[in-house]
């Protein structure tokens, strides 16, 4: 009974209000301890790790294969975006490369999460301000990502799709057709959005001049993502730092300068008709060939050759037990995800397993800048903060 | 035996008394069977239209199952297909497939209308919860409170215009009184108490900060309410309800003035002011009604579910049940004053009053139910298409814009109305 508590000021204005950590505002176990004078909040203290699960202490006793399916529970929203991030990080302390093809289905792959998962955001927080249908209409064009991962790697939601080194199956024959359909219908929604939403006087009131993170603020908390990039700064990983053929790509970076919630919004939407530039271009130039990397050892051989010959079969059960034999070593790797970069950073004293995996979440350092910013905002505005931010507990409490 | 009823019946309505006491329990009786059929109904039109808005069916199950008609000793195993055979109709042909895709073979099927029952009936079973730091006495009382005014209010609404009998002149209204409108105001003032008390008495955080922003609302709301009527008033020249409705069938509703002396160069001008008391008006009901884009004193992402968090069961049924016969009564309320009422409009009244009083009663409730069913779906409608305002914003918009336009409007109708005679 603590938090029932009001000991912010015995006999004067202000109310402590605890907010979550189970709230409708509060998307999923983010705890809020606010002082409230009246409406008007004065000082906010997020309280996280309701969702604490061990995730890095985890990938010190299992191999870097079977981490893979932990990686899908970081950003629950878009759970291929991790398995690729993880899969390069553990590559690049390999120093695999992968080959063309098995890029462009990372990269594919990735983009689509993106879509799913800006969708999602970008729905939830209509409904945060009130505007249940916008939602549903979002939540369709999540589900129809989620109808291209059944295809793609035969689950919904937690695909686990990536292995060190390649993806557990290629892609199916003619999943171009509903990939294209998808696309056509994501730019039909983002552009039904932009009319029911950004245009409306409602909606502009509530978000404009809402929750106003400058460019050093933005900077000091070590934002990223397209938060980030709604305070002014052009910072994308695929562009500045670019991966998994990146590069060969056409597309812009939306910059917005105001770093209000209203931005925020509008960045998103143009973000998910910049993901479906670079499907359509992926499906484009889709290249032949292999998806693994070509080593002979560490990745999984054919299932026919391991039923077949005695040196397959030897390598699947090493892989299956011990996986890649890693150097000694440090590295960092962060790709960027639809929350911000997703950094891991691993540290391995050769093996199979990592002798320590530190994440860099996106979603955590966003948190982090609430109790600067929240203060001399409305009990009302705490949603549309809140929601604009587009964070995820599952990867900021690991 | 007869005679003596007949003589008894004729005894008792020629007594004046006694005839205004049976006709207002019957008109009684029938007003808040339509208003309570109406606020489940409302409920149905609202999650079937909201369902129809984000592409999903809503409910449409919760038929009534065919299996219940065995339990009650019935032989037929297969209804359906019984009843094809019975008219001779192939099972492969479209009326047959017709007939499965409605579930005929199944349910009798009720689009989902009897979904609201069921829901009601699962609230009245469930666990009555009462926290124990409540005030006990203000939290029992502040449901009925908001439940009761709209209820009250009715009272007031024409629902057809008047029928002569040999007895009297029944008006079609329970309560024929020279004050309608601000009847309304006066007694739909009161669920305030309801939210405030609800908020206050929750002992709770969240609650109060509803039950605050509650009241602050509506009482700003009325204010901006009240001086939009006063437009049409100057216009009506009456307050009576019944001869409000009864202006608007012979000389045009009050938006669309176009037969009788609708016609004059003074309706159409005053058509300005009227659409601007319309306007907030309609806003206003909104704002009374609780209902997004102005449900901030229940708006879930910021205080959980407002001044009722605390309250279930029955209880929390009557909140909702008051939220949506507020809805009911304020269509109703818009209905009377700008969209004429009960009446048909271009002279179908006087004509149809002509051949039969009775067949005019008929036709006008017929009239006025569509008219508020259309009105209830604008109210859906509306809801499921805009994002919410923030607290603050709704106190502004109250005080700063419609405060000062209403009362702009006033002045300017009275100019039109003296320039214009």
């Amino acid at each position: 009974m603590e938090y029932l508590k009001n000991d912010a000021d015995d006999h004067g204005e202000l109310v402590t209000l605890n907010m979550g950590p189970s709230h409708p505002a509060t998307h999923g176990v983010l705890r809020l301890k606010l002082v409230i004078d009246g409406e008007e909040i004065v000082s906010c203290d997020p309280v996280i790790g309701y969702l604490h699960r061990g995730m890095e202490k985890m990938a010190e006793n299992c191999h870097y294969n079977q981490y893979v399916a932990y990686t899908d529970r970081f950003d629950y929203l878009a759970p291929m975006s991790n398995n690729i991030a993880y899969a390069c990080a553990v590559e690049k302390l390999l120093g695999w490369e992968l080959p063309e093809r098995g890029k462009a289905i990372r990269v594919l792959c990735s983009e689509l999460s993106r879509i799913s998962s800006y969708f999602l955001g970008v729905g939830v927080y209509a409904m945060d301000t009130g505007a249940m249908t916008a939602f549903l209409y979002c939540y369709e064009e999540k589900e129809r990502v989620h109808n291209l991962y059944e295809l793609i790697c035969g689950a919904r939601f937690t695909s686990s799709y990536t292995r060190i080194g390649g993806m557990t199956r290629d892609l199916p024959a003619g999943i171009e057709k509903p990939v294209l359909e998808f696309c056509d219908s994501a730019e039909k929604t983002v552009e039904e959005l932009r009319k029911l939403l950004l245009h409306n006087k409602v909606f502009i009131d509530r978000l404009v001049g809402v929750g106003v993170i400058t460019r050093e603020m933005a900077l000091q908390n070590g934002m990223t993502g397209p938060n980030l990039r709604a305070s002014g700064v052009a910072r994308d990983l695929r562009k500045t730092n670019p991966y998994l053929g990146y590069e060969n790509y056409d597309f812009d970076v939306p910059v917005a300068q105001e770093g209000d919630c209203y931005a925020r919004f509008q960045l998103r939407l143009e973000e998910i008709l910049q993901s479906v530039r670079i499907i359509r271009q992926v499906i484009a130039k889709m290249p032949k060939g292999p998806i693994w990397v070509q080593q002979d050892k560490g990745i999984l051989p054919r299932k026919e050759d391991a039923l077949q010959g005695i040196e397959e079969l030897i390598r699947q059960f090493m892989v299956s037990t011990e996986c890649v034999n890693a150097p000694a070593g440090q590295v960092f790797f962060a790709a960027e995800n639809p929350k911000g970069e997703l950094g891991f950073f691993l540290d391995s004293k050769g093996g199979g397993i990592a002798n320590r995996l530190k994440m860099r979440s996106p979603s955590y350092c966003t948190l982090s800048i609430l109790p600067e910013l929240l203060p001399g905002h409305l009990v009302s505005d705490i949603g549309a903060i809140l929601g604009s931010f587009d964070f995820v507990q599952g990867e900021c409490d690991r | 035996m007869i005679d003596i009823i007949c003589n008894f019946w004729n005894d008792l309505m020629s007594n004046e008394i006694w005839f205004y006491l049976i006709t207002t329990l019957a008109k009684l009786v029938l007003m808040f069977a339509v208003i309570l059929a109406f606020v489940v109904l409302s409920v149905w039109i609202e999650r079937r239209v909201a369902g129809w808005i984000q592409d999903r069916p809503g409910p449409n199950r919760a038929g009534i199952p065919l299996f219940l008609l065995q339990r009650f000793g019935s032989k037929e195993k297969q209804p359906l297909k019984n009843v094809l055979h019975f008219f001779g109709i192939p099972e492969t042909s479209w009326i047959a497939k017709l007939c499965t895709w409605l579930r005929l073979d199944r349910e009798i099927p009720t689009f989902g209308l009897m979904q609201p029952c069921l829901d009601g009936g699962k609230l009245f079973l469930k666990q009555e919860l009462t926290p124990s730091y409540v005030r006990r006495a203000y939290f029992i009382a502040a449901p009925m409170l908001v439940l009761g005014p709209p209820l009250v209010s009715a009272a007031v609404i024409p629902f057809a215009s008047g029928v002569d009998t040999i007895y009297g002149h029944i008006s079609m209204c329970v309560a024929n009184i020279g004050i309608g409108p601000l009847w309304i105001f006066a007694i739909s003032g009161l669920s305030v108490y309801g939210l405030t008390l609800a908020g206050w008495s929750s002992n709770s955080k969240y609650p109060f900060l509803g039950g605050l922003r509650a009241t602050a609302q509506l009482i700003s709301y009325e204010v901006a309410m009240g001086l939009s009527v006063i437009p049409l008033l100057m216009m009506f020249g009456t307050l009576n309800m019944q001869n409000i409705v009864q202006f608007q069938a012979d000389n045009g509703w009050t938006l669309l003035p176009f037969w009788g002396e609708g016609l004059t160069l003074e309706r159409w001008i005053l058509l300005v002011p009227m659409l601007i008391s319309f306007i907030v008006f309609v806003t206003c009901v909104f704002a009374e009604a609780n209902r997004t884009p102005f449900d901030m004193a229940e708006c879930e992402t910021d205080l959980v579910g407002g001044y009722h968090t605390e309250y279930s069961s029955m209880k929390f049924a009557s909140f909702f049940m008051g939220e949506y016969a507020a809805m009911v009564i304020g269509s109703a309320l818009v209905v009377t004053l700008f969209l004429g009422g009960w009446s048909i409009g271009f002279g179908a009244d006087a004509w149809l009053a002509s051949v039969s009083d009775w067949l005019a009663v008929l036709c006008q409730f017929i009239v006025f139910l569509i008219k508020l069913v259309a009105f209830i779906f604008f109210f859906v409608w509306v809801r499921w298409t805009l994002p919410r305002f923030r607290w603050d914003q709704v106190m502004r918009l109250g005080w700063l814009v419609f405060f000062e336009i209403t009362v702009a409007n006033i002045f300017l109708t009275a100019a039109i109305m003296y320039f214009t005679k």
